[in-house]
């Protein structure tokens, strides 16, 4: 059966719940598995309560910190190496006759560890376990949907760097099969956002905080809220409305590392930096009420038709198709209206969409996606240390959680299907041929992973390969494995 | 308007526009100048994030900047001085290269200027940046890539395909003309077999896979399979540092050097939003511009003989307030510079008509007001360096924009 964009044939319905939904098959027959029922293997997956979380209390995710321990770690280590950079600088200010002689002393490293840098690997890591272990993976991919659409990213700064983990569990996983209104809270009032987009510095003109140090307004959160959380550009705000929603907005921050506001690392309200007074969003008079007012503003807009659409149109987009048709965006809409932002309820609607089943899969895997895919392939344990995966990760342009803009990664396939891209994943399919320890018979791993659905050249292709790393290089290249 | 600053000449252009304006733009391409053996290159370099324009190039005359920019304002004096342009304007010390080259001659701004676009989403700026339309849309091609497809088959440029920097693609250069992608990576290399193989399935069953594995399989090797010492460049970092600025525009520099290499290429530099502490003279937008002027840098060294007929332009989707806001930052604002350089550009020159920063001028009391339109600065460099005509150019590079004139006299 043919994948390619040209093919009018749909596809194995096993092979859509696991590339299309999924997160790829196993060598453990997941395909025949869920053959019998692919939709209903998908809604059992939405079915199990919890299913997104990563339980703290298993022990293989005992090391992870919670997102105020984990800054704290960051504030102290930050701490650390000012400690050292000073010292190393009070020195260097006498005449330096010792140092001169002595090129060991100038090339010292720095005292402290990456701190930041282990927690973020080590949050990478369950993560990518999560991916490798989850059958079929639905939700795993309705967590990476989400944590694109609430992006932050480490590149901003160590603090983010040492909380990214967290505030995907923290504030993305719990609610991946709850409501919209209740994410996006939760989302605004994480520290990693509020860094990341510049919130915990912004200061109402007129707050004593900024009558005091002459200080005022970022806009970046409120218009990124806007813009790109709920209701979408040119949904019809105006700057008028980022001006007061950033206002609104002001005292939302993060208490500091001396605690002066509260325990170091967590969301707290400055009332002293808070606009003071009523103030207008979208035609509407919030009255003055400290964090409450733009409380009451988010679970406003998250309930706007606009937002509805704008949800309903990039979850079509990265599960169905680059333009997914109007009449599924139009009932994605509705569902999300009448459940009131039910993210469950429109999980659901996206497996009963007749386009899921009946269109060629002609999406190409986002990076994330495919390196998963590759993993699942190759067997769980092949080469799964995080520092391989994420280095992929980053060579295919899809460094986790570290997006080019607030508006997260491309979901369009051609975005992907880059020459250079293409080229990447030819080099990381032969490494992974490579680190595979026990590379089966490649043919009977094509009727494993792809089943039924493989077309004749890639049959023969795989079958007449000259070896066996060279045969599982092909499947991993296949378009049957690259598209979903 | 300043009288130190250069404008375009407005009744030149006038000119030129009304008798037979069609054939006052169908002059001989500069490219079918066999006699002067000139081989033009246009290398495009993106600025994601919305460039501070008001801080890359400062107008340090002007009584009312010093004031609304603040503490990142450019100054002629203190620690770090700006180095100066003209009497008007002064340049981000971080980019001595592009001062060097204004003052030979190869470099020069364009102030005050912005697309078409007048809101402040980055992404749908960049939509209409990179695409060339009128307003943002689900656009799926970039002038960029139009303007290569409208060139004559079998033309040299056009023969040679345009050259995409980076992991992923720019919209700028996507399109229906052939595009070579390349980065830098570090990854070990599969051998030609396998390659072949899975070329020969992709040929059969998936043709969009199949032009993209082989193009960047023939990137590849052109810019690194010609290292006879046998040492392969390591990536140094993102596109949003100034290392991997600066090594993108080296590998690129390589591939368009070369007799039958891309003639045009896209860039996509990362980083430049600066809501929080931008610093001026130095600090995080600086070191940002010190990449930029790294690859300006690349590109004159890595072109040798072809820098004569290089012209390398920088855009960014829109500026920033003219205000400092209340993080030493800036907001996402309106019109920026574009910034020109290459020894095919006629430089030494800040050409802007100057609107003032008194709170009356600002636009929306917020921004510097745009007086240069972005698509007629690529609307005179694609004229002169590829030799379109402004029909074309109004028509299909840039739809419904026959009203946007080309600016001329920016080529030597």
């Amino acid at each position: 059966m043919a994948l390619s964009a040209s093919s009018p044939a749909p596809p194995d319905p096993a092979l859509v719940a696991l590339n299309r939904f999924g997160l790829g098959a196993r060598p453990d027959d997941d395909l025949g598995k869920i053959a019998a029922d692919p939709r209903g293997y998908l809604k059992a997956e939405l079915k199990q309560q919890d299913i997104a979380l990563i339980p703290a209390d298993a022990s293989k995710n005992a090391g992870l910190l919670d997102s105020a321990a984990a800054i704290q770690a960051s504030m102290a280590a930050a701490a650390e190496r000012k400690a050292a950079r000073d010292a190393k600088a009070a020195p260097a200010m006498q005449p330096a006759t010792d140092t001169a002689n002595n090129p060991t002393d100038a090339k010292e490293k720095p005292v402290a560890p990456p701190v930041e840098a282990d927690i973020y690997r080590d949050e990478a890591q369950a993560r990518f376990d999560r991916a490798l272990g989850a059958a079929p993976g639905f939700v795993e991919r309705l967590v990476g949907f989400w944590s694109n659409h609430f992006c932050i990213s480490v590149a901003k700064g160590q603090i983010v760097r040492a909380c990214a983990g967290a505030f995907e569990r923290e504030a993305i996983r719990p609610f991946v099969l709850g409501r919209f209104a209740d994410m996006l809270l939760a989302v605004e009032h994480h520290p990693a956002m509020l860094f990341y987009l510049d919130n915990q510095q912004s200061i109402g003109p007129d707050s004593r905080a900024g009558k005091r140090r002459g200080r005022g307004l970022n806009e970046n959160l409120a218009r990124e809220i806007l813009e790109l959380h709920t209701l979408g550009v040119g949904s019809g705000y105006a700057q008028a409305d980022v001006t007061s929603f950033a206002g609104m907005l002001t005292g939302w921050t993060m208490a500091g590392r001396r605690g002066r506001l509260g325990e170091p690392g967590t969301f707290v309200f400055n009332a002293n930096a808070h606009q003071p007074g009523e103030a207008v969003l979208l035609g509407k008079t919030y009255p003055a009420g400290g964090m409450g007012q733009a409380e009451a503003a988010l679970n406003d807009i998250a309930r706007q038709p606009a937002t509805a659409r704008h949800i309903a149109t990039k979850l079509a987009r990265h599960f169905l198709a680059d333009d997914p048709s109007p009449q599924s965006v139009a009932h994605l809409a509705e569902v999300f209206t009448k459940t009131d932002g039910d993210l469950r309820a429109l999980a659901l609607a996206l497996v009963d969409q007749p386009e899921a089943w009946s269109m060629p899969l002609t999406k190409l895997r986002s990076p994330f996606d495919y390196v998963v895919a590759v993993r699942r392939a190759i067997g769980a344990s092949a080469g799964n240390e995080p520092q391989r995966t994420l280095r992929w990760l980053r060579a295919l342009g899809e460094p986790l959680w570290q997006p080019p803009g607030p508006n997260g990664f491309s979901d369009r396939t051609d975005n992907w299907a880059s020459a250079e891209g293409l080229k990447t994943r030819l080099d990381i399919a032969w490494q992974a041929a490579r680190q595979a320890d026990n590379v089966g018979n490649p043919d009977a791993m094509l009727s494993t992973l792809i089943g039924a659905s493989a077309s004749a050249e890639t049959r023969e292709a795989i079958a007449r390969a000259e070896s066996k790393q060279q045969g599982l290089a092909l499947l991993l290249m296949a378009p049957e494995f690259q598209r979903r | 308007m300043s009288l130190l600053c250069e404008t375009p000449n407005p009744s030149r252009r006038a000119v030129l526009m009304t008798g037979g304006a069609l054939f006052a733009w169908a002059y001989l391409p500069r490219f079918a100048r066999a006699a002067d053996n000139r081989d033009p290159r246009l290398i495009v370099i993106v600025l994601r994030g919305a460039l501070d324009g008001l801080s890359t190039v400062g107008p340090v005359g002007d009584p009312d900047y010093a004031g609304l920019h603040g503490d990142i304002a450019l100054s002629l004096s203190g620690a770090n001085p700006a180095l100066p342009l003209d009497g008007f304007f002064a340049l981000n010390p971080a980019m001595p290269v592009f001062a060097r080259l204004f003052k030979a001659g190869q470099a020069a701004v364009v102030h005050a200027a912005a697309t078409g676009y007048r809101d402040r989403s980055h992404f749908d700026g960049q939509d209409v940046l990179e695409s060339g339309l009128p307003g943002p849309g689900n656009a799926t091609t970039g002038w960029l890539n139009r303007a290569l497809a409208s060139l004559p088959a079998g033309e040299r440029i056009a023969k040679a395909g345009g050259l995409a920097v980076g992991p992923s693609t720019p919209l700028v250069i996507r399109g229906s003309a052939p595009v070579l992608g390349w980065a830098p990576q570090a990854l070990p290399t599969p051998g030609d077999a396998l390659a072949e193989r899975v070329l020969d399935v992709y040929n059969h069953r998936d043709p969009v896979l199949a032009a993209a594995l082989q193009k960047g399989l023939d990137a590849d090797r052109m810019a690194l399979g010609d290292q006879l010492d046998g040492r392969t460049m390591k990536p140094k970092g993102g596109l949003d540092n100034a290392a991997g600025m600066r090594q993108s525009a080296q590998g690129a520099a390589k591939l368009m050097a070369s007799d039958d290499g891309p003639r045009i290429a896209a860039l996509a530099f990362d980083g430049w939003d600066t809501h929080v502490n931008e610093g001026g003279a130095t600090g995080r937008l600086a070191n940002l511009l010190g990449g930029l002027d790294g690859a300006f840098e690349e590109f004159e060294e890595g072109l040798g003989e072809r820098w004569k007929d290089t012209a390398v332009v920088a855009i960014t989707e829109f500026g920033r307030t003219a205000r400092i806001n209340g993080t030493v930052g800036t907001d996402h604002g309106t019109g920026t510079v574009v910034l020109l350089a290459g020894g095919a550009i006629k430089g030494g020159r800040v050409i802007a008509d100057w609107p003032g920063l008194k709170p009356a001028q600002l636009y929306e009391g917020r921004d510097l007001a745009p007086t240069s339109d972005v698509r007629a600065v690529l609307k005179g460099l694609l004229a002169d360096q590829v030799g379109l005509s402004a029909a074309v150019l109004g028509d299909r590079v840039f739809p419904d924009s026959a009203a946007v004139k080309p600016m001329r006299d920016l080529v030597v």
